[in-house]
């Protein structure tokens, strides 16, 4: 079961088991995890789901792609070379990812 | 901070009548805000609340379904002591300062302290001679796509009653699908409610590109029949569209009834103030179901307005929690919306109401380009299609209280968000930094 650790701008850590197939952004949603909005639900409109990839998951997804680029131009906290849109971070099976989430999404 | 509202009471915790976005963002906010007195949230779906948006997209391509559009999980609810309940449909609500009950259909009885409706809208019908018959819908729930999707599967001719938001995604999936598609709106625009003649323009172009068959000016006479089975829809002119299903997407109307039972002031839904407060001054309401000032017009019209977004239903649901808390919130996102057609992307961010210049900005024809909306000289709003830049740039910028020079706007060469410059006189009033 892939786990995700969402370590929120004030360093506070929120560790959640999530299930292959779903994005980063659904796991931490689902399970009300602060510091993800994701008012689109994942169709690429809003960039609310904005997150820092740390150094040793960043290699584990596909890298940034046409809109998914464009949007993050725009997120509330400016992009760095390790921002990500959560919901196109698919989670595989046994796989661990830590993101930071930025001080703020709108 | 002012009194919480409810405390003291002998009937204990809130109850959120409207298993939907605002209801369990209103049921969340009211925990993160420290709230430990119970929480119920009822509803009549048979389903956990479900993002409803992609009712009109992705659920009928059969990518989604109503577990999978689910907000949040059943250990979700568990852990932050929030009992959900479904299918059971509130008919009668007593209430008086102190707290009251909720009576289901059932006959179950559900006590409150404090109350938020977050009820939402029904679809808009139109009285038509066959829509009893087979095959014809309506869609706003997870029940009604799901019909829908199998139908649409086998169908050949489809036709969409209403080229808003709702039907013009339906035609557009089912025409990208390889069906045959009408859409008939009875307005002379597409989209009228919500964008300029100039997106409206671009849309009847782009579907008929697609190969959708667009009728404007539309008369709907009747939906005629075979065999109990819709099997096309009679024009004004005479002319038969055939069609093996239809979907009516006119609108929606707010749910008052039970709003009215309370005796809460309405007026294009439920009526509250900038704090979410109905008339009673004790009862809340959030999402589509109520009628609230928005920071975003405070200088155009009475202020007030009702919007069916997910940004509203969830900023609303926000104030309401803070106010039956007795915590002082105000609205500080700016309104924006989404609607994705085929390939077009389309992104809006503010709201135009009031606009007295409209600035094009790219080449329709290229299918990416925005409308920039200006009312006396600063932008208050933008239409973006496949511009995803142009539309975080525009929503930054208003949610900062900037705007953009419209004469700069027009070259695209220069990103947006680097034209984003002090506004003129209505800055204060356009946002709520």
């Amino acid at each position: 079961m892939p786990t995700v650790t969402y370590v929120a701008h004030d360093g506070s850590e929120t560790i959640v088991d999530g299930f292959a197939g779903d994005s980063v952004m659904e796991t931490a949603v689902r399970n009300g995890v602060p510091g993800i909005v994701a008012e689109c639900g994942g169709s690429l409109s809003c960039a609310t789901c904005h997150v820092f990839v740390c150094a040793d998951s960043a290699e584990l997804f596909p890298p940034v792609a046409g809109l998914e680029d464009d949007m993050l131009d725009g997120t509330a906290v400016d992009r760095e070379d390790n921002s990500r849109l959560s919901c196109q971070l698919k989670l595989t099976d046994d796989l661990d990812v830590q993101v930071t989430t930025p001080e703020t999404q709108v | 901070m002012g009194d919480p509202i409810g405390t003291g009471a002998a009937p204990r915790g809130t109850l959120i009548v409207g298993n939907c976005q605002a209801g369990v963002q209103l049921a969340s906010s009211l925990r993160e805000l420290g709230d430990t007195e119970p929480i119920t949230l009822v509803g009549e779906e048979p389903h956990a609340p479900y993002q409803r948006p992609p009712l009109s997209k992705a659920f009928l391509k059969g990518e989604a379904t109503a577990d999978s559009l689910a907000f949040r999980s059943h250990d979700f609810y568990q852990t932050h002591r929030i009992e959900l309940v479904t299918r059971e449909r509130i008919v009668k609500i007593t209430r008086d300062a102190r707290g009251g009950e909720a009576v289901a259909e059932s006959g179950r009885i559900f006590p409150f302290a404090r109350l938020a409706l977050t009820v939402g809208a029904v679809p808009r019908t139109i009285p038509l001679e066959g829509s009893e018959l087979e095959g014809v819908h309506y869609l706003r729930d997870a029940t009604e796509a799901a019909v829908l999707e199998q139908q649409l599967r086998q169908a050949r001719n489809v036709v969409v009653i209403g080229g808003g938001f709702i039907g013009l995604e339906v035609a557009a999936g089912a025409r990208a699908s390889g069906k045959d598609v009408t859409v008939l709106e009875a307005a002379p625009r597409l989209i009228g409610r919500a964008v300029s003649e100039q997106t409206s323009a671009f849309y009847l172009q782009a579907h008929r590109r697609r190969g959708l068959n667009v009728v404007l000016n539309a008369t709907v006479v009747r939906l005629v029949g075979e065999h109990d089975r819709v099997a096309g829809v009679e024009l004004g002119d005479g002319s038969v569209v055939p069609a093996d299903v239809v979907l009516i997407g006119v609108g929606v109307i707010p749910r008052t009834e039970l709003a009215e039972q309370l005796g809460l002031l309405i007026d294009n839904g439920i009526v509250v103030d900038a704090q979410a407060l109905a008339s009673d001054g004790v009862t809340v309401a959030a999402g589509d179901c109520a009628n609230m000032p928005n920071p975003s017009i405070s200088d155009f019209g009475n202020g007030r307005l009702r919007l069916e977004s997910v940004q509203n239903a969830v900023e609303q649901a926000k104030v309401a929690a803070a106010t039956l808390l007795g915590i002082p919130a105000e609205h500080k996102t700016v309104p924006w919306f989404w609607s994705d057609q085929a390939d077009l992307k389309l992104q809006i961010a503010g709201l135009n109401g009031g606009h007295d210049q409209v600035v094009l900005r790219g080449d329709p024809d290229s299918e990416k380009f925005s409308v920039l909306y200006y009312r006396a000289g600063t932008l208050i709003a933008a239409d973006c299609i496949n511009s995803p830049l142009d539309f975080m740039a525009v929503r930054n910028a208003l949610h900062k209280g900037l705007s953009v020079p419209a004469d700069a706007a027009t070259d695209t060469s220069i990103p947006l968000k680097k034209l984003a410059t002090e506004a003129p006189a209505l800055s204060e009033k356009v946002t709520t930094p």
